[in-house]
């Protein structure tokens, strides 16, 4: 690929795997015409561990911790996943207050994701300032989450059947605080950021995303509702306790990373949403489900269970063929789709584009790197 | 003895003078890292350096012993005279520059006729350096920071001179003292307040900073013209980078804030006091704004900039004509 098809006036720029702006290790090709890109390939792997051969080789539970490190931005959500599709498998129903627990703790760990993806996609669009308030923000739930999880990012705190340790009143005080604090912090966001003129120059136009290519390349998530497609897993195919909560699916209209953006913003309130609701309704009860065996031998079948990450869909298939192993665990996971059709938009596009647009995506490496 | 009849009182004064030059230069160059570092700090919530020395003063000297120290790298596949040069290249006009700014009515080195004229000329040269940096290093992430930087200031240079001009038909003379004099009643930022907002946008572009500092744009270009520099060559862009603020600031100073003028405070202390408060500006701009993109940078000099600057120059003319 590297030598075939070059003509005289291009020439390979080669950003990454070590380039401040890749978020990771991941290295992309770009066939350069001046400042203009002719073509660009991902080139992915650097950060490969074998997540799904692991699975093989152990048990259901000593599988669990792996889950917390695929995404570790959004970590709780693959640990919702996978649980949710083990409890499946072996028909386990879990409690109603650890099911709120669960989705209040995987809300507010979609908020750190979109926080951390919202400072570092200013940083890559050279502004350094946001980075810090959002870390600023991002630190009380990190507290808050610490409190329950445990953990402040690889968390691995959903079990087989719950949650294994209850939210306190300290959590609920702490967490109504944070999330009037945050609403408070977003004047400021939208003042200083969302009426930049020239960050409105650099993402109005820029990185468009069809509504037919994305349904090509199956895109999920924040990226897709970006293009103006209603697609959010916890709307349609409701699963855990999302159902019983009020919140809207935020879209754009146009598809470029200006929607991205007000998308994710929007999100984030529609977080707070459900976490409010949640925390007023929460019941009371187990946070553990009697009868979860201990040694977990599901019987042969095949299982699969999609939630929705702060990147989009992710999917986990599980086949057992009545062993303590599973026979195959395959997750789908979002980045990988949204980076292919990424790589398509940069098409004629500057250099300082591909790094908004990269940036916009918020792809997670080791998420691909599975 | 000899010597000294030979060079008479001028030569002297300028020998003492660069001496003094390259004292201040060092010295406003780690105060200005220190400066932007904690200014930084603040805009962002945290202290910023505090460890060494009170506040951290003395961090900034501890950083440089470190950088002297350091080994300097020439990768293999360089343009070895032009690689060695740039570094120096970007240092010298840079210094000779100090020549004519005018710190307070006696305290420069050589009132000159040209001043104005001499400070933009030198300042240009610091493209070349630029260019000869990002070329010779045989990297392309340089050059496309030397490109970059070569539009970029060919483009902001024109209405940065125009905006000048229109000073210098005011005051009738390129001496920096005169301009200075002519201020007597009014500082000319108030006769000439799009001309100020023209300058300091020019004057930020000039000595590439954000929101146009995309010859050394990190998300993009790694480091840019100096990715491949270590060590006290890196250093050396780095103090000129800092140097050529306070000049662009003390040329601001001069031609809008009325120079050293001010009560009570000897001249140099309003002088400084002017030109670290446009500094700050400067440094302002840099953690609030994101990074324009390159085509639009050049857009909007051309296509906003250099008409703008026509037109304040014109209306400069139309006025003193009238008046």
């Amino acid at each position: 690929m590297i030598t075939q098809g070059i003509e005289e006036k291009t020439f390979w720029l080669n950003l990454g795997p070590q380039h401040p702006s890749t978020h990771g290790v991941l290295r992309i090709l770009l066939e350069m015409d001046g400042e203009y890109i002719a073509s660009a390939e991902p080139v992915i792997g650097y950060g490969h561990r074998a997540h799904e051969h692991m699975a093989e080789n152990r048990n259901y539970h000593q599988f669990l911790p792996n889950m917390g490190r695929v995404d570790y931005l959004h970590a709780l959500a693959y640990n919702h996943g996978y649980c949710m599709a083990v409890e499946k498998l072996i028909g386990v129903v879990v409690p109603e207050r650890a099911e709120y627990i669960r989705v209040i703790t995987n809300e507010l760990n979609r908020l750190t994701s979109h926080l951390l993806w919202f400072g570092a996609y200013l940083m890559d669009l050279g502004a350094f300032t946001p980075f810090l308030y959002c870390f600023d923000d991002r630190e009380h739930i990190l507290d808050l989450l610490d409190q329950v999880t445990g953990s402040r990012l690889t968390y691995c705190y959903y079990r087989f059947g719950g949650v294994p340790k209850d939210i306190d009143d300290d959590f609920i005080f702490g967490t109504r605080a944070f999330i009037k604090r945050l609403r408070s912090r977003w004047v400021d966001y939208h003042n200083l950021v969302t009426k930049n003129v020239i960050f409105i120059h650099r993402a109005k136009g820029v990185g468009i995303f069809t509504k037919e290519q994305c349904q090509l390349y199956g895109i999920t998530g924040p990226s897709l509702r970006g293009s103006g497609i209603p697609y959010d897993i916890r709307k349609s195919e409701p699963y855990s306790a999302y159902p019983l909560f009020d919140f809207e699916i935020p879209i754009g209209e146009n598809g470029d990373i200006y929607d991205r953006y007000i998308v994710r913003l929007q999100e984030m309130e529609q977080s707070c949403r459900i976490i409010e609701q949640a925390l007023d309704k929460l019941p009371n009860g187990p946070i553990m489900a009697e009868k979860v065996p201990k040694r977990i031998k599901p019987a042969v079948g095949e299982v699969y269970q999609a939630v929705e990450t702060a990147r989009g869909e992710f999917g986990t298939y599980i086949v057992s063929n009545g062993d303590i192993k599973p026979y195959r665990i395959k997750l789908r996971v979002p980045s990988f789709g949204n980076l292919s059709l990424m790589v398509e938009s940069f098409k004629d596009n500057l250099v300082a584009d591909v790094v908004a647009i990269l940036g916009s995506i918020d792809v997670v490496i080791p998420e691909i790197d599975r | 003895m000899d010597l000294l009849t030979h060079l008479g009182i001028e030569g002297v004064r300028m020998i003492v003078g660069l001496v003094a030059v390259i004292a201040l230069v060092s010295v406003n160059a780690l105060f200005l890292i220190w400066m932007e570092r904690k200014v930084a700090a603040h805009m962002q919530l945290r202290p910023g350096p505090m460890e060494v020395g009170p506040h951290g003063a003395i961090q900034t000297v501890a950083d440089a012993v470190k950088l002297m120290g350091k080994e300097l790298i020439t990768p293999e596949e360089v343009d070895r005279p032009i690689y060695y040069l740039a570094p120096i290249v970007v240092f010298l006009p840079v210094l000779l520059t100090f020549l004519v700014i005018p710190f307070s009515q006696t305290w420069i080195i050589k009132d000159m006729n040209v001043g104005i004229v001499l400070i933009l000329a030198f300042s240009t040269l610091t493209v070349l350096a630029i260019l000869m940096a990002g070329w010779a290093s045989n990297n392309k992430y340089s050059v496309f920071g030397a490109l970059r930087s070569v539009a970029q200031n060919i483009a902001y240079e024109i209405p940065l001179l125009v905006t000048v001009m229109s000073i210098i038909l005011m005051v009738g003379s390129f001496k920096l003292t005169d301009i200075v004099a002519a201020q007597g009643r009014y500082w000319f930022i108030l006769l000439q307040p799009l001309a100020f907002i023209l300058y300091i946008i020019c004057a930020t572009a000039e000595t590439n900073r954000t929101p146009f500092d995309l010859p050394e744009a990190e998300s993009e270009l790694v480091a840019g013209f100096h990715t491949e520099y270590s060590g006290m060559r890196f250093a050396l862009f780095f103090l000129a980078e800092y140097t050529n603020m306070f000049i662009v600031s003390a040329v601001a100073a001069v031609l809008f804030l009325g120079g050293w003028r001010g009560p009570i405070l000897p001249g140099v202390v309003w002088f400084l006091i002017k030109v670290y408060a446009l500094i700050f500006l400067i440094m302002w701009f840099r953690w609030t704004f994101p990074r324009v993109r390159f085509d639009q940078l050049v857009t909007f000099a051309w296509k906003i900039l250099i008409p703008l600057s026509f037109v304040n120059l014109l209306l400069t003319a139309l006025a003193l004509k009238i008046f």
